[in-house]
């Protein structure tokens, strides 16, 4: 009969030549390890970030100033990183301010029945009914303005998106086949979210939670930017590039340039690690 | 005794069909889902595989057209009407000679009619005169075609599916699980027109989880266990559980309501911790130590077998 | 004809709107206690501080009373929602002007703006999505996704800062700012003035948007690519190019239309930015200055326009798929 020794090959699986795993956990090591320096450089500082030099005036970047300096003399690279940290403490604060609002009104929704699920998920249609910025504008608004508006403006806004991720997962846990035998097996409520819900529903969040950083972060830019957040005096990323504008026709092109690309870096690198954490606790968006 | 007389249509020896995952943490585990799987298909002849739900036995069906998700290894040799089969070649023969009758409504695009759907968007006269043809044979109003899949009962979509497989002249029919949700007697009357369509000398390769409809209509029948067939047997050997072979196709002779409903203790082993040797080993009661050895399969009484120990 | 089959969509509609205007309502109310619960005193930002010390003790009464300082808040709600139903939203502190005027001129200025980055970011975004699903894990998909993820972090203000050093500071083919050169009666600008005035900031939107909906266009695309019929249509033997057509466009249209409609928002926050940095006289320059000076009227009736574009645009998202998707369109016929 149809006897050959050799079989055919039907269909080759391309292999990524690296490891997926080892690949995505240098992403997220490298990513805050960067993060983490910037910060710590930036919160040590000090007082550079505004001490004026008039000897030293528009200076283009150079070895003693990578980032050149203004129009006072002052160290552009010490003032980047100084606005930098400032937009990371204060997205940290407002990301776990929302997480922890999301949290709490996700699980209800799914949780309360239906009534307090409708009012949740109207309220949440409210929210984003008004352009993001335009709502940060009217909160930080109503506070006066300041820092104080823009960290309550942040903190207090970004929990619609998250919320609706939360409260999905738990809806569909809540028709997971182990959870329905476990409440058949008579465990009680408490063991029950305790046990199961918690531990599935706790790396979804906390990738949530590192994935409102880089929203937080650039809004936190744009409102200060804007001139409804940090006030001048602070070297605000925010500050530092809406202060830039002024100089921009006089060429003074370095002044906005690299503190912009500072901060999208940093943007861009909590992207790389919150997507990177998602990888790890949600393999199918690895599956390529 | 048919691989006697009749020529084959579709043959197929050591088909190996392995996945590539992530698992939280993306840890990348491989799962060898089909192994060494045998199995043919003569003229004339309806040949069902039998496995129970979520045992990977579509894959079977995805293997065979050339369809399989990216992340997956399949090998093995494929012969249809006697010719080796490439990758390149089943392209060519697949919506042609060979073709599949899907399971469900959703393996219809939703937003297109149906009729367009089963000309593939021609609009010859010859294939519109062809297409009306075949829902007069299959009973189905011509307004149908101004349909979306949506629209379609149970009964019509599965006709539906059916004349898009007979749009062409194929030679071969894979029908994966096409009755799902029916009771026997609905199913087996579904079951009629691949019945016509192999008695005209082609031949149906039948892939469900339902034995019994399978004795009904089948000519012979391959037992899916883990991956692999592990018996292949003309149904007249299921008449009695002496002439069947395999512990694991008795045990399912013995599950079967009209033979004393018995259930057999165990659960088919996951791809991931599959046993060495024999798969049915752990739940076997015959088992010995040279079932954790390499099981070659063996031909006895025109049906072949897993098993070291079938007589 | 048969009205049944369209009472389906009908009641659909009626029902949306009604939960717009519950929603437009509760926009309302709450941009209303934000402004009102601000420090800023109305009074003071209207006539500023040297203006306070040599007011009158009567006019300043008089004032305070316009402005409704001891009034209680609900009445001075239901004041200001009356008025608003008959297209009367208070006067605007900054321009001395109806709000409603100030709105319509900032609002017609804003369209040209923010409907052009639309239809680029849309319609390019769209394509980008589709390419980068269809060769997912190729190298057009790679680059594609890395362009989209690196704009995706990109500061708007700062994107128009780079944009405005190249063009306009270090090539000087465009203008800087203003979309009226100072000096210029806005009658008498010319439409080929007004079209250079508005290259970079519609550039800038447009490239900032296409970013999001190229990566939510390939994830879907990558989903229908999945899907059983696209399956199913290969193992009919279709040529990739068939399914595409015929299938992958048909089916990715649902989801864009929602995409495309979502933006929205985000572009009206986008042209917030962009207004500022290019002077450009729209809704969003207008309610950075009212936030700014104190111009809570204005602030109220940009907040309440802006949130009834966004819902009307998800209606309009809500009844385009009802006419794409037969699920819907033919659905109440067959109840």
């Amino acid at each position: 009969m149809n006897n050959t020794g050799s079989i055919t090959v039907l269909q080759k699986y391309k292999r990524k030549q690296l490891n997926q795993r080892s690949q995505t956990l240098m992403y997220i090591a490298s990513g805050s390890i960067f993060l983490l320096a910037i910060t710590v450089i930036g919160t040590l500082v000090g007082d550079i970030a505004i001490t004026t030099n008039f000897t030293q005036k528009n200076f283009l970047p150079h070895m003693a100033h990578p980032f050149g300096t203004d129009w006072l003399g002052r160290d552009m690279l010490a003032r980047t990183l100084k606005g930098m940290s400032i937009s990371i403490y204060i997205g940290l604060f407002a990301s776990v301010i929302s997480a922890v609002i999301a949290a709490v009104l996700g699980a209800a929704a799914a949780t309360l029945g239906k009534k307090v699920d409708a009012v949740i998920t109207w309220f949440i249609d409210l929210v984003m009914g008004i352009p993001h910025l335009l709502l940060l504008i009217l909160i930080s608004y109503a506070l006066g303005r300041g820092t104080f508006g823009v960290v309550v403006a942040v903190a207090i806004s970004h929990w619609p998106v998250l919320t609706r991720i939360i409260r999905g997962e738990i809806l569909q846990l809540k028709e997971a086949n182990y959870i329905k035998i476990a409440e058949k097996l008579g465990q009680s409520k408490m063991k029950i979210v305790v046990k199961h819900m918690i531990p599935h529903v706790f790396p979804q969040f906390l990738v949530g939670l590192v994935l409102l950083f880089p929203h937080a972060i650039l809004h936190e830019a744009a409102l200060t930017f804007l001139g409804f957040g940090l006030p001048p005096e602070q070297p605000g990323i925010g500050i530092i590039l809406s202060e830039s504008m002024k100089y921009l026709s006089l060429g003074m092109w370095w002044l906005a340039l690299f503190p912009g690309m500072v901060l999208m870096t940093t943007v861009l690198l909590f992207d790389v690690v919150g997507g990177s954490l998602r990888k790890m606790i949600d393999p199918h968006s690895a599956q390529e | 005794m048919t691989c006697m007389n009749h020529k084959h249509i579709l043959q197929i020896k050591n088909l190996s069909v392995t996945f590539t995952q992530y698992e939280q943490g993306l840890r990348k585990t491989d799962l060898r889902v089909i192994r060494n799987l045998n199995v043919s298909v003569g003229e004339g002849e309806l040949v069902a595989v039998v496995g129970s739900s979520g045992s990977g036995k579509s894959l079977l069906a995805h293997a065979i057209l050339g369809i399989l998700p990216q992340n997956c290894d399949a090998e093995g040799n494929i012969w249809f009407q006697e010719e080796l089969l490439s990758p390149e070649r089943i392209k060519e023969l697949r919506g042609k000679k060979i073709v599949l009758v899907p399971q469900s409504v959703n393996y219809l695009d939703p937003l297109e009619k149906v009729g367009k759907q089963v000309r593939k968007e021609q609009n010859e006269k010859s294939l519109r005169r062809k297409q009306e043809e075949l829902f007069d044979f299959y009973k189905l109003p011509q307004k149908t075609a101004d349909l979306y899949p949506f629209e379609l009962s149970g009964g019509m979509a599965r006709r539906v599916l059916l004349t898009t497989a007979m749009m062409e002249s194929p030679r071969l029919i894979i029908a994966d699980e096409p009755t799902p949700g029916l009771h026997l007697e609905a199913a087996k009357k579904a079951m009629s027109h691949f019945r016509e369509f192999a008695d005209k000398g082609n031949g149906v390769l039948l892939i469900t989880h339902d034995i019994e409809l399978a004795l009904e209509v089948a000519d012979r029948i391959a037992v899916f266990y883990a991956g692999t067939t592990v018996e292949e047997a003309p149904v007249a050997d299921f008449q009695s559980v002496d002439t069947l072979r395999h512990p694991y196709t008795k045990a399912l002779w013995r599950a079967l309501p009209q033979h004393g409903f018995h259930p057999f203790p165990g659960n088919q082993p996951y791809a991931k911790d599959m046993p060495n040797g024999c798969p049915f080993g752990p739940r076997c009661p015959q088992l010995t130590s040279e079932c954790e050895g390499n099981i070659q399969e063996q031909t006895i009484r025109f049906g072949r077998v897993r098993c070291i120990h079938a007589k | 004809m048969d009205i049944g089959r369209y009472s389906g969509i009908l009641k659909y509609v009626v029902k949306s709107i009604i939960k717009i205007i519950s929603l437009l309502i509760a926009v309302s109310i709450l941009s209303f206690v934000l402004v009102s619960a601000s420090p800023v005193d109305p009074v003071r930002a209207y006539i500023g501080e040297v203006g306070m010390a040599n007011m009158s003790v009567e006019n300043l009464a008089k004032l305070e009373a316009y402005f409704g300082i001891n009034t209680p808040p609900i009445e001075r709600y239901w004041n200001w929602f009356t008025g608003f139903v008959q297209g009367d939203m208070g006067s605007s502190l900054l321009y001395r002007q109806p709000v409603a005027s100030v709105i319509h001129v900032k609002f017609m200025n804003s369209m040209v703006l923010m409907t052009t980055a639309w239809i680029f970011s849309g319609l390019l975004g769209f394509l980008f999505g589709i390419i980068a699903g269809l060769y997912r894990g190729r190298w057009i998909d790679k680059a594609i996704k890395g362009y989209s993820l690196l704009i995706a972090s990109m500061p708007t203000f700062w994107l128009a800062l780079v944009l405005v050093m190249i063009f306009s500071v270090w090539l000087q083919i465009l203008p800087i700012g203003l979309s009226v050169p100072i000096g210029v009666n806005a009658a008498e600008v010319s439409i080929l003035d007004s079209i250079k005035h508005l290259i970079l900031p519609a550039l800038t939107l447009s490239v900032i948007g296409i970013a999001n909906i190229t990566l939510h266009t390939r994830e879907k695309m990558i989903d229908i690519m999945g899907e059983d019929y696209i399956l199913f249509a290969k193992a009919r033997g279709k040529s990739n190019l068939s399914i595409i057509r015929h299938h992958a466009l048909r089916n990715i249209l649902l989801p864009a239309i929602t995409l495309q409609f979502a933006s929205i928002s985000e572009i009206f926050g986008g042209s917030v930015l962009v207004e500022q940095v290019f002077s450009y006289p729209g809704l969003g320059k207008a309610a950075v200055s009212a936030g700014l000076s104190g111009d809570a009227p204005l602030l109220l009736g940009i907040a309440v326009i802006s949130a009834a574009l966004v819902f009307f645009g998800n209606l309009v998202a809500n009844l385009l798929y009802g006419i794409v998707d037969p699920r819907i369109r033919r659905g109440s016929a067959y109840e």
